[in-house]
């Protein structure tokens, strides 16, 4: 059942591309970040967080290519609180079938050519989302200023429908957010869309393996389409490539 | 067997035996702050008993106490309370006492660390790193010196700096002069930094706190300028209201900011932030592109923190039913206050806005206020009148007032009030101004005086 809000139909300010060559930035639109407890939704202030997060999850179940972006913030064993909303984020793709999972693991531009399978880059994002044909998408643990370029230039120039959701107070340039996202509330998303996934009766593959692969990630795990993204789960103490299904052949390929 | 380490006359260095580097006078080198040895009081320790409290405290809650004190002594209780870090000084010509008494700070141990830079653009592009590298910074310039640090200040909010720097303006253009005139300001109000105008002491108290804490917000992430009119806010004594010098800032949590900071112990350290502007393409304008944009957005978002810890980003005074309102910031709002009584007292009502942060203007904020207004005087400290165009821009549509840019005064000069009540005369009346020619006035009937109005602005 849908959560009910208070606020009044307006019409939307920030929707799916493209919007142009160059358009105003969301802040040049008058859009405001929410505050604690609200959320944005296509540039509205929303005052229930929880109506943002059921459509986020509607977004992220019908939309073709769904895909959630980690960055370097939980993409990254630096402390306990990483590897925590890390396993977090991994509960939230546990919950829709088919999503892809794609790191923006630095901010450094990807010369000469980006391989859109493996990363996302705030320099080009859209050439990931062109590449992988996606439609909606999340972004989490990303540096916000990082985040607001990507999110900008997604608008701009793709079709894609943008989330992101924030350690900090959101981005008024993703079409939804939800700010102060630490684990709980990570969690807390992850209980919405498997509340709105089972309202909207989809069900989830019987193997738990519902993360897709990209080809490249295919590649380095041995043709696997799908994976089980609760199988992922770091590990205590600091976890190397090892602990995610890398070999050692692997990494001295990429050497 | 250990090997003995010798000096170059071949004398045995033990570790009882130190060794002491020296400048030419004999005073030891030392790259902190040395503390007597001579058994009295430890000269830090009243910085290290400071307590941190929560900016709303600081800023809102905590008692404070009325001082007699210059601007440059209002600069110094400030970063005294606000947790800084690291202070780089060049003492240039007109410089105000500001970072000599930052030196002081230095000494007592409120600022952990403190130099003398070899130039501006030198100090400027180290406060750059460390800023970078996540620290609290702070500095001040002035004039030409301002001019001469702009190249690496205006890369600051790119970088997502949240550095605080003082502006205590002076003349900038030949012939040299140490007077006040505020014209550098309007070169740092297109840099995409946040702008306070301080009118007097206590607001470059108040401002220079409150910089930190905007700054350093997440959706902010930028630096500040608190700029006053050099002179007659640093070496004039005014009332400041200050917080007990016990207590201070919480410490910044660069942690938060909108970017990684700098990690200068783990390589390669990436000095410049990956630019994509070594590559000639579309994507690589194209992020250049919403780079300025993210950086202006910033700004945008900084309102409502200017709001919540400094009152506003301007202030009205006897608004109600004033037949003219001036508009001023800095040091013309002090003359304008003045000038306002002696309107009064000739039976005209004005108002007065005050603007306080140029960048973000308070646009919407005009509009409002000068919706039924028939004249605004705007007096400067410049030739150019960047002031007037701000306001002719902001309102442009959305109020009929005729607006008077000027008085102006500039080069040093100081500002008779009576000049401004001249203007707020001429407005209202209609007589020939003796000191704002017809091209500096918008809103009259001869279409050749507005469209050279237009093609001024």
């Amino acid at each position: 059942m849908a959560t009910k809000t208070a606020s009044k139909e307006q019409e939307r300010i920030i929707v799916p591309g493209p919007a142009g060559f160059h358009p105003p930035s969301a802040a040049q639109l008058g859009v405001m970040l929410p505050d604690p407890g609200q959320g944005l939704l296509y540039g509205i202030l929303e005052p229930n967080e929880e109506k943002v997060m059921e459509e986020v999850a509607r977004k992220m179940l019908t939309s073709p290519n769904a895909t959630i972006f980690p960055g370097p913030m939980v993409l990254w064993n630096w402390n306990d609180h990483a590897a925590d909303k890390a396993k977090a984020v991994l509960e939230i793709a546990a919950q829709v079938p088919d999503v892809l999972i794609i790191p923006m693991p630095d901010y450094r531009p990807k010369y000469p050519k980006i391989d859109p399978e493996e990363v996302i880059n705030p320099n080009h994002p859209n050439l990931t989302i062109w590449g992988n044909k996606i439609e909606a998408c999340i972004f989490i643990g990303v540096h916000c200023h990082y985040a607001n370029l990507t999110l900008k230039m997604i608008r701009a120039g793709t079709n894609c429908c943008t989330t992101a959701l924030c350690a900090e107070q959101g981005h008024e340039d993703a079409m939804m957010t939800v700010r102060d996202c630490d684990a709980a509330k990570l969690r807390r998303v992850a209980q919405v869309f498997k509340r709105v996934r089972e309202e909207m009766k989809i069900k989830l593959p019987a193997t738990g393996e519902n993360v897709r692969f990209t080809g490249t990630q295919s590649k380095v795990h041995d043709g696997k389409t799908h994976t089980n993204p609760l199988t992922f789960m770091p590990a205590g103490g600091t976890a190397g490539a090892a602990a995610f299904g890398h070999k050692a052949e692997h990494m001295q390929s990429e050497a | 067997m250990s090997e003995t380490k010798t000096n170059p006359q071949g004398d045995p260095v033990t570790s009882m035996e130190p060794e002491q580097k020296t400048n030419p006078q004999g005073d030891v080198i030392s790259t902190v702050a040395v503390q007597k040895s001579d058994g009295k009081k430890d000269p830090h320790e009243a910085a290290k008993k400071q307590k941190v409290v929560t900016p709303e405290y600081m800023f809102l809650e905590a008692p404070r106490e009325r001082e007699f004190i210059t601007g440059s002594e209002s600069a110094k209780e400030a970063v005294r309370r606000s947790n800084v870090d690291l202070s780089i000084a060049y003492p240039i010509t007109p410089q105000s006492e500001t970072m000599q008494l930052i030196g002081v700070l230095y000494g007592e141990g409120y600022v952990k660390e403190y130099y003398r830079g070899e130039e501006e653009y030198g100090v400027m592009s180290a406060i750059a790193g460390g800023s970078r590298s996540g620290v609290r910074c702070f500095t001040a310039t002035a004039g030409p010196g301002t001019l001469r640090g702009l190249e690496p200040i205006a890369s600051w909010p790119g970088h997502r700096l949240p550095a605080v720097a003082m502006f205590t303006c002076r003349v900038v253009n030949a012939p040299l002069a140490i007077q006040p005139d505020n014209i550098e300001v309007s070169y740092l109000l297109n840099c995409g930094m946040i702008v306070f105008h301080a009118e007097n002491q206590q607001d470059m108290f108040d401002f220079i706190m409150a910089g930190f804490i905007i700054g350093e917000k997440n959706d902010v992430t930028l630096p500040v300028g608190v700029c006053c009119d050099g002179f007659f806010v640093t070496h004039a004594r005014g009332y400041v209201r200050m917080q007990d010098r016990g207590i201070k800032l919480p410490p910044r949590e660069a942690w938060r900011g909108a970017v990684p900071v700098l990690d200068a112990e783990n390589p390669p350290a990436r000095l410049s932030r990956d630019a994509p502007v070594q590559k000639s393409n579309f994507m690589a304008y194209n992020i250049h592109a919403v780079w300025q944009q993210e950086v202006w957005a910033a700004v945008e978002r900084s309102r409502k923190y200017i709001n919540k810890y400094m009152g506003g980003l301007c202030t009205a005074e006897n608004m109600d039913k004033a037949e003219v309102v001036i508009i001023a910031s800095g040091s013309a709002a002090a003359q304008s206050r003045e000038a306002a009584r002696l309107c009064a007292e000739k039976g005209i009502k004005v108002g007065l806005i005050k603007v306080r942060s140029l960048r973000p203007f308070p646009t919407q904020e005009l509009r409002q206020l000068c919706k039924d207004t028939k004249v605004i005087v705007i007096p400067e400290f410049n030739y150019v009148g960047w002031l007037a165009k701000e306001v002719a821009t902001a309102i442009y549509g959305h109020s009929k007032a005729k607006i008077i840019a000027g008085p102006h005064v500039y080069g040093g000069q100081s500002m008779p009030v009576e000049l401004i009540v001249d203007e707020v005369e001429s407005g209202l009346t209609g007589k020939k101004s003796t000191n704002v020619p017809l091209s500096a006035i918008m809103g009259v009937d001869d279409p050749a005086a507005m469209a050279h109005f237009m093609r001024s602005i």
